[in-house]
């Protein structure tokens, strides 16, 4: 679907006519990132993510399917395929750097991502199933990227692999056996290895499917803005092609600006040096930490100390680490708001801020070591996240009085609601 | 459907609610194949469960003659660390003076060992919290404030009946099934 007022697909060469009458994939791909596709006119840097996302994933698969090529998933080889791919294959350690910061990198743009959909309420009707999806994706690549970091058989591989399987064994009655069958053994060992890493070269491929039924479920309303009023009219919109090509272009320049300074002069900044010494089941390194990108639901899964009524403080660390994502499911129905951009929101927009730097505590307290006072921060940071869900965001948005809103999307760009001319903004200041 | 363009006897076939031989056929096929969908799904699933060679390593077997009174060893069992020690006179008196109102997962150190071998206590070595590996069987290594064992991980101790007394972890260390083969030797699992 898309606005009446959509450019047509028009294929000028003969070869591109014969195409399109058999197979229209060049159509398809013109409607959905092309000059087919009317997008609000006044999107700004926030909007970028969503293809620096896509970017990454392709990038993981790429530099993913050449690892493979060197790897062997077995616990006897794995830790020294890994060495070999980082010593010996021509260019492995660029491949492998480039995939293990492509990780960080993929996180960063989805965290930046999901926190515009907060701002500006992405997540509203008629953008529900969107969101829905989207929340999905993030699953499958918390899941992907668990298993990936496994695949190293390093200390922290290891470890990593039996804390997390460990949170299964938490589950009453079915726990233990879900954990042995989870694991094809009683503790990580070949079995979990392999299986690992069948799942972590499948699961990216599940998660492209899903971003295209992300972006056809996006498709249908048509993308967002900043001020959350809906498209009007045409000239609230401009083509994706050339004009968000162009600006997601540059967005993507300035990523890869960034990827690569890490990627190219600090490495191993975002990894953890105990993940160079290979796994052994025998001894614990003395502080077991996730990725960064873990490092929240880390934290409000150790924030449960003490048996809470009936339920075991370990079960119910687990429950509220699942549950910090599952919430999100419900967000289109917690915001009761109509105003969907945190913009006209006064009090929304203080909470987003809140909720904000309560997530960076949160991540700060889940690499740090479980001791005091990061356990109590924790416990407290814990708290507010479920209160800002549950509680805040249903009351702020009953009692809130929402800031007037611009007719239109262009007269919140131009101050009034006249059709733009190109070229009208343009005349140099003399 | 409107109308039965089937066979010519079909509406003598029709039972008075208006099910017909098809319908049966229909339900019966469906049925068939959803049950062997179903089936299949067996060796889809159990495949992921151990194999016989990981199953085969499941018992281990121990022998203690080299093990002096305060030493301990760490054994494997199903690829995890196994502590087997031999308690002093000492360390069972101690672990006995507590009161069990006074732990967090009662037990008694005589419920933890075998009869009448009440000085060999021997646990998995993953602590209960998040299966960190608890140091206290190597010589020399931290035993904790109660002479037990110590998780570096996020310090929980545990006394000289690996009973947990302090920090996050919920149980005692697991003791797993095990039998006295003969006075020097046990059989795990």
């Amino acid at each position: 679907m898309s606005f009446p007022w959509a450019q047509h697909y028009q294929p000028k060469a003969p070869f591109m006519r014969w195409l399109d009458e058999k197979l229209p994939l060049p159509r398809l791909v013109y409607n959905a990132i092309g000059g087919g596709y009317p997008v609000p006119r006044n999107l700004n840097y926030a909007w970028n993510f969503g293809v620096l996302a896509g970017f990454c994933l392709v990038l993981q698969i790429v530099t993913g399917v050449i690892l493979a090529m060197h790897y062997a998933p077995n616990a006897l080889v794995a830790f020294d395929s890994t060495e070999h791919i980082m010593r010996d294959v021509n260019w492995g350690w660029l491949m492998r750097y480039a995939h293990a910061n492509g990780a960080s990198a993929f996180f960063v743009v989805v965290y930046l991502h999901i926190f515009r959909g907060f701002f500006y309420g992405s997540y509203k009707a008629p953008r529900e199933m969107v969101w829905l999806l989207g929340v999905t994706i993030f699953l499958l690549m918390m899941a992907t990227a668990f298993m990936g970091y496994v695949l190293p058989w390093g200390q922290m591989s290891f470890w990593g692999a039996k804390v997390i399987t460990g949170l299964f064994g938490a589950i009453p009655f079915v726990g233990e056996p879900l954990q042995i069958w989870l694991l094809g053994g009683f503790a990580p060992d070949n079995a979990a290895l392999n299986r690992f890493f069948s799942l972590h070269f499948l699961l990216p491929f599940v998660i492209a499917g899903v971003i295209i039924l992300h972006i056809w479920a996006l498709h249908i309303p048509g993308s967002s803005n900043p001020t959350g009023v809906e498209v009007k009219s045409e000239s609230d919109t401009v083509p994706f092609h050339p004009y968000y090509t162009a600006k997601d272009g540059f967005g993507l320049g300035v990523f890869l600006i960034l990827y690569c300074a890490f990627l190219f002069f600090m490495p191993n900044a975002l990894g953890h040096p105990d993940n160079y010494i290979p796994a052994n089941p025998m001894a614990t390194p003395a502080h077991i930490v996730p990725e960064w990108y873990f490092w929240p639901y880390y934290a409000i899964l150790r924030a449960f100390t003490a048996d809470f009524f009936f339920v075991p403080a370990k079960l119910m660390g687990v429950m509220a680490m699942f549950s910090s994502i599952l919430v999100w499911f419900f967000l289109p129905w917690l915001d009761r708001s109509p105003v969907r951009s945190g913009h006209y929101r006064p009090t929304f927009r203080k909470f987003f801020w809140v909720l904000v730097i309560d997530l960076l505590v949160l991540g700060y307290c889940g690499g740090s070591p479980a001791e005091e006072p990061f356990v109590m921060i924790s416990q407290i940071a814990t708290a507010y996240y479920f209160l800002h869900f549950l509680v805040i965001i249903p009351l702020v948005s009953a009692f809130e009085r929402p800031e007037p809103l611009p007719f239109s999307i262009t007269e919140a760009v131009l101050g009034s609601d006249k059709k733009a001319v190109l070229g009208e903004n343009t005349t140099p200041a003399t | 459907m409107a109308t039965d363009t089937g066979t010519a006897d079909s509406e003598t076939l029709a039972t008075e609610d208006g099910v017909r031989r098809r319908d049966f056929i229909n339900i019966a096929a469906v049925s068939a194949a959803g049950a062997g969908a179903v089936i299949t799904l067996v060796p889809l699933v159990s495949q992921m469960a151990p194999s016989k060679d990981v199953l085969a390593e499941s018992t281990t077997e121990v022998d203690l003659t080299p093990i002096k009174p305060g030493q301990a060893i760490k054994a494997m069992f199903r690829k995890q660390p196994l502590f087997v020690r031999n308690l002093t006179a000492k360390e069972i008196a101690a672990a006995n003076a507590v009161p069990l109102s006074d732990l967090r997962d009662p037990q008694s150190l005589e419920e933890r060992t075998k009869d009448g071998k009440l000085n060999w206590l021997i646990t998995m070595g993953v602590c209960t919290h998040l299966g960190c590996v608890p140091l206290g069987a190597g010589e020399g290594e931290n035993r904790g404030e109660f002479g037990g064992y110590f998780c570096p991980c996020h310090g929980s101790q545990y006394d000289t009946a690996a009973r947990i007394r302090k920090g996050p972890a919920p149980k005692n260390l697991e003791v797993p099934e095990y039998k006295f083969e003969t006075d020097t030797k046990i059989v795990v699992g």
